[in-house]
């Protein structure tokens, strides 16, 4: 009988993992491909290697040494961080692989909780390495052991890329087989291959060429890519990963007789395209982010001399930003038919309040916002960071964010350029780890007088809670060292190192003001555990109550926004929800007194 | 209507991150498997859960994507008034709602930024155009013995409509609600579907 069960996504990849037999795990964490190390370093009966490791670059590293080393091994990341990693990564396609290396790269269309929507089939297409693109979860999971032996068949690395849909969708998922036999590892010394001097990149990437054509072959006899003519249709569908599944939702429910190619892996296969470009007058090209089936499919196109239109992103068919879905699907196909479009119905609507997201009640990061914000105050600019803290766009202190660990470069850039006005900008503690330290060492050796803050929650809270180094245990909860952020900064020169507790106003004022008037870098690391993490882990405050007598009404403590105070207009007297975790900033805020521990 | 098609169901859950829409989304989930149906489901995760608004799609049987089209879905189950009106383009003229009358105010309301609109005309203007079932289920859960058990009053809600029996849905409520939890939250299984039941 086979196994079916309820899975998420990545939950799924990562029984792909297992089912494939791997040895070697390393990742950082990003949404939406986070879950996988967490599930697969929370398995009791272990039998490979998982870690976080500090950074992307430094785990496609690691997964190299696995590889070379003759083990199958996995790095896992979000979209953004495969530039992180482009270094190793480009350089490997030259070198290639002995154990079967799989990077598993997830996209994030429409940016659910990303910087940018950037669409790794590219990189794979860079990189000139094959690139599996998973449809559902199921076939996510079935798709990771075929890729192990791919990599290791051709020796090159492969990249797996889901999407937010098929990593955080959930489905009914038959499960396979998890092998029992592992390869012992056994580094060769090939130095023609492992060292990349000129003399041996040259021939190597001559090598990376004339395998191009076989891995293409290989991929178009695949289960991932098919074909499926209808003798009559005149209109051919190609859709590429997950947009193929809308396609062919949209499909059978009207009943539409179309030829079907399906792509799953690329590099796209040439003989299936030509195939289907020889039956049909017309092409609509449907897959997400950027139209790389289609630049393909218009080559072919032009090259076989064949006169069929092909309709996509770059003639305007099919949006080119965002994801899509089988509406997005049906509008295409109205335009392509040239059908009218029902017009949106006019009827009333309500006005809704927005609800983005916030930080938590009692988040620390908010606490240092406000305390940031009175002793910088309105003029100061404030770069930040990657991290739950962005969300602190609406104390007015995140006012850039480009990608990990920039916000102390950017800041000493706004500095070197003459800004007068001081700057305070904020970084997390994982992300000072990842990338943030390189970034303080250098505007410490540069003289930049900016002051840096180290949102210190001894965790990284946004991706799900994953250790970082300086929390003293491993991504399978095994004790290790526990790096002192302060002692760090001070070894790499800085002069001004203070450490605060951000719940305790007044402490982290005069702080942040002895580091406005240092000359010179100044660090601040504002240290209070997660409050998620922190209840988890068994810490428990007592709760506030507003005294409704003493309440003036002033609205102090509301524009704090913490989510567990609310206001009653009614009797002008602020109120606080059992949200409240018992931080006690809005006690300190207060000048009434009227915030007081609850009494027990 | 031959009998794929009434197993055939999608439902949205709507609600805000943190009332337990995931586990909402799980129990059916689980439940469906257990039924032998195809399943898929998507899911706000990361950024977007910290207190904003959330919506999964849940589809029982079905072997496509997980994204329910516009004008798509069957029902829609909002843990919170607001939160009701926010996704309707994706449910069908004349859908059910069922809907958790008690309002989580907003931040940006709070600091008096902008308003929350009356429940009542909420629940009016849902009314226009789709069947509504609305009664606060935190209510029914704090009955139940637990507050936090609102998730499960709302699944117990939902479950006459679902394609799933009721015995396979508590079994998987037992699955999936922590240990201590389980018989407050059958309870709030039971009461929520009675809500349904007698309106």
């Amino acid at each position: 009988m086979t196994m079916r069960e309820y899975m998420l996504g990545n939950v799924a990849i990562a029984r792909g993992l297992l089912e494939g037999g791997v040895q070697v795990l390393a990742g950082y964490p990003g949404t939406p491909s986070s879950e996988i190390i967490d599930t697969l370093a929370a398995r009791e009966d272990r039998d490979y290697h998982v870690e976080w490791s500090v950074n992307e670059k430094v785990a496609m590293e690691v997964v190299v040494g696995a590889a070379w080393a003759g083990v199958r091994s996995v790095v896992t990341m979000k979209h953004v961080g495969l530039n992180v990693a482009a270094d190793p990564f480009m350089t490997l396609a030259y070198a290639g692989t002995k154990g079967g290396l799989i990077a598993i790269v997830a996209d994030d269309p429409s940016c659910h909780s990303s910087q940018n929507e950037q669409d790794t089939r590219r990189y794979a297409q860079f990189a000139l390495v094959p690139c599996f693109d998973p449809s559902t979860p199921q076939e996510a999971k079935d798709m990771l052991p075929y890729a192990f032996e791919f990599s290791e068949r051709f020796e090159v690395p492969v990249i797996f890329r889901p999407t937010t849909r098929i990593s955080h969708g959930k489905s009914d998922i038959e499960l396979g087989e998890i092998p029992v036999e592992k390869p012992a590892p056994n580094f060769e010394k090939l130095l023609d291959r492992w060292v990349m001097l000129p003399k041996n990149a040259r021939p190597r990437h001559t090598h990376l060429l004339s395998i191009q054509q076989p891995i293409e072959d290989a991929l178009a006899e695949s289960p991932w890519n098919s074909l499926e003519l209808k003798p009559d249709a005149k209109l051919g569908v190609i859709g590429a990963g997950i947009a193929s599944v809308y396609a062919k939702e949209a499909l059978v429910e009207l009943g539409l007789e179309v030829s079907f190619l399906k792509i799953g892996a690329y590099p796209v296969p040439r003989k299936l395209i030509l195939e289907l470009l020889k039956n049909v007058d017309a092409v609509l090209v449907f897959e997400e982010l950027e139209p790389i089936v289609e630049e393909q499919v218009k080559m072919i196109a032009q090259e076989a001399g064949l006169e069929v239109s092909v309709l996509g992103k770059t003639n305007g068919f099919v949006p080119r930003e965002g994801e899509l879905d089988v509406s997005a699907f049906l509008e295409v196909l109205k335009k392509t038919f040239d059908l009218d479009t029902e017009p949106e119905p006019s009827g009333t609507s309500l006005e809704l309040a927005p609800r983005p997201p916030a930080l938590c009640a009692g988040c620390s990061h908010r606490a240092t916002f406000y305390s940031m914000k009175k002793v910088f105050g309105k003029d100061a600019i404030y770069p930040s960071d990657i991290g739950c803290y962005t969300l602190g766009i609406q104390s007015g202190t995140v006012e850039t964010t480009l990608c990990m660990g920039s916000s102390i470069s950017v800041a000493s850039g706004l500095y070197h350029a003459g800004e007068k006005r001081p700057i305070c900008c904020s970084i997390g503690d994982s992300t000072f780890f990842h990338s943030g330290m390189n970034s303080l060492l250098n505007a410490i050796v540069n003289k930049a007088n900016i002051t840096v803050t180290i949102l210190d929650n001894r965790i990284t809270a946004m991706t799900g809670h994953q250790p970082n180094p300086g929390v003293g245990y491993t991504a399978t909860g095994e004790p290790t060292v526990q790096v002192s952020l302060a002692e760090l900064c001070k070894a790499m020169g800085a002069e001004f190192v203070s450490v605060v507790d951000p719940y305790r106003l007044e402490e982290t004022q005069e702080a942040f003001k002895a580091a406005k008037e240092f000359e010179g870098p100044a660090v601040v690391i504002s240290r209070q555990p997660c409050v998620i993490s922190g209840k988890r882990a068994g810490i428990r405050r007592v709760p506030y109550v507003v005294e409704p007598e003493k309440c003036e009404g002033c609205k102090q403590c509301v524009k704090f926004g913490c989510p567990a105070i609310e206001f009653n207009e009614e009797n002008k007297c602020a109120a606080i929800t059992t949200l409240c975790s018992g931080c006690g900033v809005c006690a300190q805020i207060c000048k009434f007194e009227a915030i007081q521990e609850v009494k027990r | 209507m031959n009998q794929a098609e009434q197993k055939k169901l999608d439902l949205l859950i709507t609600g805000v991150g943190g009332q337990g829409a995931i586990l909402a989304s799980d129990i059916i989930g689980k439940a469906a498997v257990t039924a032998g149906l195809p399943i898929r489901a998507a899911e706000t995760h990361g950024m977007a859960q910290r207190g904003g608004s959330v919506v999964n799609h849940i589809r029982v049987g079905n072997d496509y994507g997980s994204m329910i089209p516009k004008k798509g879905a069957d029902l829609l189950l909002a843990l919170e008034p607001m939160e009701a009106v926010r996704y309707l383009d994706l449910l069908k003229d004349g859908g059910v709602i069922i809907v958790n009358t008690q309002p989580i105010i907003p931040v940006a309301v709070t600091s008096g930024l902008t308003k929350y609109p009356e429940v009542s005309d909420i629940l009016d203007f849902l009314s226009q155009k789709y069947i509504v079932k609305a009664f606060n289920a935190d209510d029914v859960a704090f009955e139940a013995g637990n507050r936090f058990a609102m998730n499960v009053v709302m699944v117990g809600a939902v479950s006459i409509y679902l394609p799933i029996s009721k015995e396979i849905l508590l079994e998987s409520v037992k699955a999936l609600v922590p240990q201590k939890t389980i018989e407050v939250n059958l309870r709030a299984f039971e009461m929520g579907r009675q809500k349904v039941e007698e309106s």
